[in-house]
């Protein structure tokens, strides 16, 4: 844990975390607190006014989930391993929150190093040339911030006050911005919750169909208007509902999986999916209007930009059409995982004698216990359940038996295994070596000054593959290689020379190449190889 | 009987108790547990016999059958008393009492999701399967069910601030997270599924359960000894301490609890 990262509980720490929130937090709670000594006074009128006041409430509690943002730019001045104040930490804190409701989907979220890896472009931007390990260091710091590591319950708490039946209380209140959860495949994965959500896209508390249909328009209009920067804008938002309307439907087909009887299959459910298949056949008409509509944008676009915003509009409505096809693959499982369920719980045998039912009448009123008068109920419980505690007594000869015994020996784990030495295969030849024979005996066959063409146009007479080869070797001929020729004796040499001559092939362009055969004299060991060019070349 | 009692009888209904204190020794497997099974039986003086050994040791016989062998109970203040104290003792000292009770809830919520209905506890046949994510879920999800409720009864519910004891128990589980890395990347053992997979394998250490796979967590089947220790044991002291607090009514004369189970959403039995 860094220095300076404390667990968040109390008020003057949120006083501190922001201070436009300290002043909001003075007026509206400490205050009345001190007004309500005064009897029959303003404040006994105020106290009454505001007892009851849902809306102060929300408003204090709305406050409160933006405070670990603000906490974050607030502590950064305390670390010791870097100078963080360059660094906008709430800006990356909610890049991450960002990031994290982007990778959301019906089963996982991302996990911790996939939000590094994409964080870690956004924090360099902050400060650049600071090095690949502070910027991942602020990328954990971020993130451990949002999931506040270093308390037990990772989450965040705030006190309020409300003015209840007996007067004045502080109440506490809990939220959390990032959760971990596991996956069926036991990784840890992030997901975002809703506060979160609501933080990042901000009054999202509403119906989620209502303001879904609204961005849709809105985005239309947008689009139609060639507004794209909006319109980019709009399509975010109306991706953020569309994952949050799947994780609505996840939770209720998570409980139907748990527990058929928890969940209402005659009106409820039923309903429930015809009005989410009813609203992705919807979208995905609307969307694919829309879909239209940008390709076309960013088909005629010419100014680049607007044709890399038109192109990120696509990928974005491109993903919300993906994710209503997820939706509707689950939708479609809900009913054959309901009759499953029911089959198994229904066909059990008819009860024999009467028990308790532990979950109705055990777990259900100990969950709804305060926790002072519930763990009587657990304690006796849990002693009851957990069997006879034996204890292993020390017996001394045992031990003694222990100590003199010699050390079994070991089992000699065989021959050590070889280390093979793996060499990585040759690439595969592009021409086989009948056709290197055919090139070779073109190429031999040089005896006068010939140009490129006419070689070319032979060699395709010969075999398709053969006027490849040739051009190569013959571009290869252009700078030979003297000294190895010399080196092995060669006779001869192939020169390639370039006199300006355009070539004029229906396979390949550059020039026309002249090609000589140029003999090697062997007796010359110098560096410089004299070469005698046959022919003049 | 008494001038029938022999030494000999005493130590055979000592060596009952023995074998009963050591969980994975089972009657199917050993002949001499076997026989003092089938005599406990058919012999009603040796019955008394090893009740009254069980006793005077602190122990309570539960029951003796051919599946589960010999079950027994350490009574209030036995050698034998296992302490949630000692369970959770690797916790801070600090939240105690929240520790103790979410060990508590999740060892209720891992019997109650190995008995789903009451028949299945009644049922000496039944064999119960049970995993770490499904007990994590479940008691998540009636939280979640307790949260909607509390909502709909526009009540302000967030505990005061100065009495964190009056707080109610799903608040402080649905605030636990399921599932916290480490810094290693493993599951933390406070967080609820660390927990719930620590009494999972407790559990099958005392010879209450058996691993079947590794499937969401882990999934375990119970064993018959469970079974008659959350019924003739667990579940009654629990719900007669629940009714001392006056929050359960038993409906029924005739003591069968069968009834009302309070259905989460008020929705019709399927």
């Amino acid at each position: 844990m860094e220095p300076g990262h404390t667990s968040w509980h109390s008020t003057a720490r949120f006083a501190l975390a922001c201070t436009h929130a300290a002043t909001l937090c003075d007026v509206q709670v400490v205050r009345p607190s001190q007004w309500v000594s005064e009897p029959g006074g303003v404040a006994e009128e105020l106290a009454l006014g505001s007892r009851g006041d849902e809306g102060l409430a929300r408003r204090l509690k709305a406050l409160a989930r933006t405070a670990p943002l603000h906490d974050l730019d607030a502590r950064k001045s305390q670390l010791q391993w870097a100078d963080a104040s360059v660094y906008q930490m709430a800006e990356i804190g909610f890049q991450a929150i960002d990031q994290v409701t982007i990778a959301m989907d019906f089963d996982h979220g991302a996990s911790h190093d996939q939000i590094m890896a994409r964080l870690l472009p956004l924090i360099e931007a902050h400060a650049p040339g600071r090095g690949r390990a502070e910027y991942e260091r602020v990328a954990r710091w971020v993130l451990d911030g949002l999931i506040n590591v270093g308390t037990v319950d990772r989450g965040f708490r705030a006190v309020y006050g409300m003015f209840g039946d007996v007067g004045y209380q502080r109440r506490t209140f809990d939220f959390k911005l990032l959760v971990e959860l596991v996956s069926p495949d036991g990784e840890i994965y992030l997901r975002a919750s809703d506060e979160a959500i609501n933080v990042l896209v901000g009054a999202l508390d509403t119906d989620v169909e209502s303001s879904q249909i609204a961005a849709e328009v809105k985005l239309e209009n947008l689009i139609r208007r060639g507004r794209l920067s909006d319109a980019q804008v709009a399509a975010e938002q109306a991706r953020y509902r569309t994952v949050q309307y799947a994780e609505i439907l996840r939770r209720k087909l998570d409980a139907t999986r748990r527990d058929v009887r928890t969940v209402d299959w005659l009106n409820e459910v039923p309903d429930l999916i015809s009005e989410a298949l009813a609203h992705i056949a919807a979208r995905y008409r609307a969307e694919n209007a829309i879909l239209a509509n940008i390709t076309e944008v960013r088909d005629d676009a010419v100014e680049p930009d607007r044709k890399r915003r038109a192109a990120q509009l696509v990928d974005i409505i491109q993903d919300c059409i993906r994710r209503h096809t997820q939706l509707q693959a689950r939708l479609q499982d809900a009913g054959s995982t309901f009759r499953a369920e029911q089959d198994r719980q229904q066909f059990a045998g008819a009860p024999q004698r009467a028990a308790i039912d532990l979950f109705g009448q055990l777990l259900m009123p100990v969950l709804q216990q305060p926790v002072a008068d519930a763990v009587k109920a657990t304690d006796v419980f849990f002693q009851g359940v957990v069997g006879p505690d034996v204890r292993s007594a020390p017996r001394l000869t045992s031990l003694v038996d222990l100590l003199l015994s010699p050390p079994r020996e070991r089992e000699p784990l065989g021959k050590p295994l070889p280390e093979p030495e793996l060499a990585p295969l040759p690439d595969p030849d592009a021409f086989g070596p009948e056709v290197w024979e055919r090139a070779d005996a073109l190429l031999t066959a040089v005896d006068a000054t010939r140009r490129l063409s006419g070689l070319l146009e032979e060699a395709r007479v010969a075999d398709p593959d053969l006027p490849h080869l040739v051009a190569l070797r013959v571009v290869y001929a252009v700078s030979p290689p003297v000294g190895v020729a010399l080196r092995q004796g060669d006779e001869s040499l192939l020169v390639a020379v370039d006199d300006g001559e355009p070539l004029a092939d229906i396979e390949f362009g550059g020039s026309d190449l002249m090609l000589g055969l140029a003999r090697v004299k062997a007796a010359e060991r110098a560096f410089a190889a004299d070469v005698a060019v046959a022919d003049g070349v | 009987m008494a001038d029938g009692l022999r030494a000999s009888d005493a130590e055979d209904a000592a060596r009952l108790i023995a074998l009963g204190l050591r969980p994975r020794q089972l009657p199917s497997r050993d002949v001499v547990y076997a026989d003092l099974v089938r005599r406990h039986e058919q012999d009603p003086a040796f019955t008394d016999l090893v009740d009254a050994v069980a006793a005077g040791l602190g122990l309570a016989v539960l029951a003796v059958t051919r599946q589960s062998g010999a079950v027994l109970a350490a009574m209030t203040d036995s050698v034998f008393e296992m302490k949630i104290d000692d369970y959770a003792k690797r916790t801070a000292l600090r939240d105690r009492q929240i520790e103790k009770v979410l060990h508590g809830v999740i060892h209720l919520a891992v019997a109650a999701l190995s008995f789903p209905r009451p028949a299945d506890l009644a049922d000496d046949t039944y064999v119960g399967r049970v995993s770490v994510e499904q007990v994590d879920q479940a008691v998540r999800e009636a939280c979640r069910v307790l949260d909607e409720r509390t909502a709909a009864a526009d009540l302000n519910a967030d505990p005061l601030q100065d009495s964190p004891g009056l707080e109610q128990v799903w608040r402080v589980y649905a605030r636990r997270p399921s599932a916290s890395a480490t810094s290693a990347g493993r599951v933390t053992s406070d967080s609820t599924r660390g927990m719930t997979q620590k009494a999972l394998r407790f559990l099958a250490d005392q010879g209450f359960l058996h691993q079947v796979n590794d499937e969401g967590g882990g999934t375990f089947r119970t064993t018959p000894r469970y079974q008659v220790q959350v019924r003739e044991l667990a579940a009654e002291r629990a719900f007669d301490e629940l009714i001392a607090m006056g929050v359960i009514h038993a409906g029924n004369p005739n003591g069968s609890i069968r009834a009302s189970r309070p259905e989460p959403e008020g929705l019709p039995d399927v």
